[in-house]
């Protein structure tokens, strides 16, 4: 009864003011169609997927998909990986973001603050791609730019892509500095937003500089930081799939210390068309995705209720 | 008001004490590093990019060539067929993908913003949910392949990035201060709701349209994920991707197969990888002194719940 009458509603809602619904329809054909579609083809992580008999023809096979991951240690390898990967990368980058975003701030010079923000921000702008050739450039065994100055000094070369070892520094420099001048921007409108009183204030007791950074700006940056990280926390099984698969690719020497979440899907699906395991992996990660959310959120409407994000 | 109290904040300029004059070199000095490291790597490609192939295959590649040739770029101008289909691909995809998308998204986040509409509540978490859950990468590649047909088609790199939940939320805060009253006035003086749209939203909203159109169109000048899922033609390979498939060719034969004309001789082989990066690079370098305001404010707009 209620439900029908929710739809008479809509249905004169729609009627009366047609033209706003009409302007929106796109964006809503536009998520129905390539996300709330794709939603229950996540079935296919259940599946004997046959290409023949699409996804719901195809032979139910339960969770024998999941079972052969956890067997083979697949999952539980590439979970590993992705937590610790996105653990490093927040802590490390949200301390280097507010070091660098203060450091900025406390520059008077105009010209240099304009230009040094301006270069830290550029790596933002460039593609993945461009980082892969970077680091073609940088470590190659033949020519690359580190081996050409270790031969100089009259070392060794280091054959860089087969050394598992020396990629999870390489990834995590990558990703600072591909992504520092994002955040750097997000905390410096933050430290903008401070009021001046309280800063006028320090100065009358005779606070010097340093005392007003450790005492005013970094307790005042505190909420920012502790929501980015939340928020941060949330995405966690998200792995930065174009720097690992640029920086990687499909040199299987380095997989063991650098294959993600992420980089199993794409590869299981691109390099092997393994449907089964690529489905499984990818709705692993989307439920536990969701589930952290939730439990972020939770967190976040406890600490902050008016950041919540629902 | 808020120049004079600006003014009174010296703390910062006369009290130059001992410690605070230490502190200030550091700043300068740490942030001054993190700029080079910064811009390093470009740098290190350009100069690469013009080094002799000798010089690199005996030495390497380095800062600063003892020899500087353009050979890499004369070569790639007078084998130009691929970069400029690459070109082309590109150009295509962002134009149409960035039009597209800013109409798309600018109706729905001025519809989203009009508070006489009954359901924005709805829509809005709707659209918001997607950010959520997502079926996978295989049932998208399942959909786009078989029931959309739209392998190797060049929509299958427009789509994917076309709408996003993130740049509407973006827009209908952005328009979060145009006051109703705005809308009830022109409804009474007759404008339908398109013509508020197009009249007086849009004028408005030129801000946050620059800032999501820089985003999307970033996203389709940097592509190459959907081209190497769903691209199967070499000639409609995004810029991103056929760099992506030339640096990861090793050998002379992979750089024919990738159909250059090879002559007999040296080919420039890795100045030319270099080369290639820089010129699929260099619009954004070129571009990025005039749009990163843009980028700058649609960050710092904050909150983008839905």
């Amino acid at each position: 009864m209620k439900v029908k009458r929710g739809f008479q509603d809509f249905l004169k809602e729609v009627r009366k003011n047609w033209v706003l619904f009409l302007m929106l329809v796109p964006a809503i054909a536009y998520f129905i169609v390539f996300s709330y579609v794709t939603m229950p083809g996540a079935y296919v992580a259940f599946v004997n997927y046959n290409p023949n008999k699409g996804i719901f023809g195809s032979d139910f096979v339960g969770f024998k998909n999941f079972e052969f991951l956890i067997r083979n240690g697949d999952l539980v390898k590439i979970t590993k990986n992705t937590l610790l990967y996105n653990g490093v990368f927040l802590l490390l980058s949200h301390m280097i973001q507010i070091v660098l975003a203060i450091m900025l701030s406390e520059i008077m010079n105009k010209i240099f603050k304009k230009i040094s923000q301006s270069v830290i921000l550029l790596p933002h702008f460039i593609s993945y791609v461009v980082v892969g050739v970077f680091a073609y450039n940088f470590f190659n065994f033949d020519n690359g730019f580190i081996n050409s100055l270790l031969v100089n000094l009259g070392m060794e070369r280091i054959s860089f892509y087969s050394t598992p070892g020396v990629w999870k520094y390489i990834i995590v420099f990558f990703y600072i500095w591909k992504t520092t001048g994002y955040g750097m921007i997000v905390y410096m409108a933050a430290i903008t937003g401070i009021s001046s009183e309280i800063y006028e204030a320090c100065y009358i007791d005779g606070a010097s500089r340093f005392q007003r950074i450790r005492y005013v700006t970094l307790p005042l940056l505190k909420p920012t930081f502790i929501l980015l990280v939340l928020f941060g926390l949330g995405g966690i099984l998200r792995g930065s799939f174009d720097l690992f698969y640029n920086l990687i690719g499909t040199n299987s020497l380095l997989y063991g210390q650098t294959d993600i979440i992420d980089t199993y899907v794409y590869r299981s699906l691109v390099g092997s068309f393994n449907f089964a395991s690529s489905a499984a992996v990818g709705l692993y990660q989307s439920v536990f995705g969701l589930i952290f959310v939730m439990v972020i959120n939770l967190i976040v409407r406890k600490v902050e209720p008016e950041s919540a994000l629902f | 008001m808020g120049q004079g109290k600006k003014e009174s904040i010296p703390a910062t300029r006369i009290r130059m004490g001992k410690s605070n004059r230490m502190l200030s070199i550091i700043c300068y000095v740490v942030v001054g590093l993190f700029a080079a490291v910064c811009l390093f790597p470009f740098a290190l490609m350009i100069t690469s990019s013009f080094m002799t192939e000798k010089e690199i295959v005996s030495e390497g590649y380095k800062l600063i060539p003892k020899e500087w040739t353009a050979a890499a770029y004369t070569y790639l101008l007078d084998n130009p067929k691929k970069l400029l289909d690459a070109y082309k691909t590109t150009i295509l995809i962002t134009v149409v993908g960035t039009v597209l998308g800013l109409v798309i998204m600018s109706m729905a986040g001025y519809v989203l913003n009009r508070k006489d509409f009954k359901y924005r509540g709805f829509f809005s978490f709707m659209i918001y949910f997607t950010t959520l859950f997502s079926g996978g990468l295989v049932p998208t590649y399942i959909l786009y392949v078989r029931y959309l047909n739209l392998k190797d088609n060049i929509w299958a790199m427009i789509l994917p990035g076309l709408v996003s939940a993130w740049s509407i939320f973006l827009m209908r805060n952005f328009m979060k201060s145009i006051p109703d009253e705005l809308y009830e006035s022109a409804t009474m003086d007759g404008a339908g709701p398109f013509t508020i749209y197009l009249k007086i939203f849009m004028p408005l909203a030129i801000p946050s349209l620059a800032t999501v159109g820089l985003f999307l169109a970033l996203g389709y000048w940097n592509e190459w994920y959907n081209a190497s899922l769903y691209i199967d033609t070499a000639s409609k390979y995004p810029l991103q991707y056929y760099l992506q498939k030339m640096i990861n060719q090793t050998s002379i034969e992979a750089l024919t197969n990738a159909g250059h004309v090879i002559d007999a001789g040296m080919v420039p082989t890795q100045s030319v990888k270099m080369a290639t990066a820089v010129l699929t690079t260099g619009p954004i370098i070129l571009l990025y002194p005039f749009v990163q305001k843009y980028f700058v404010s649609g960050l710092t707009v904050g909150s983008v719940k839905g």
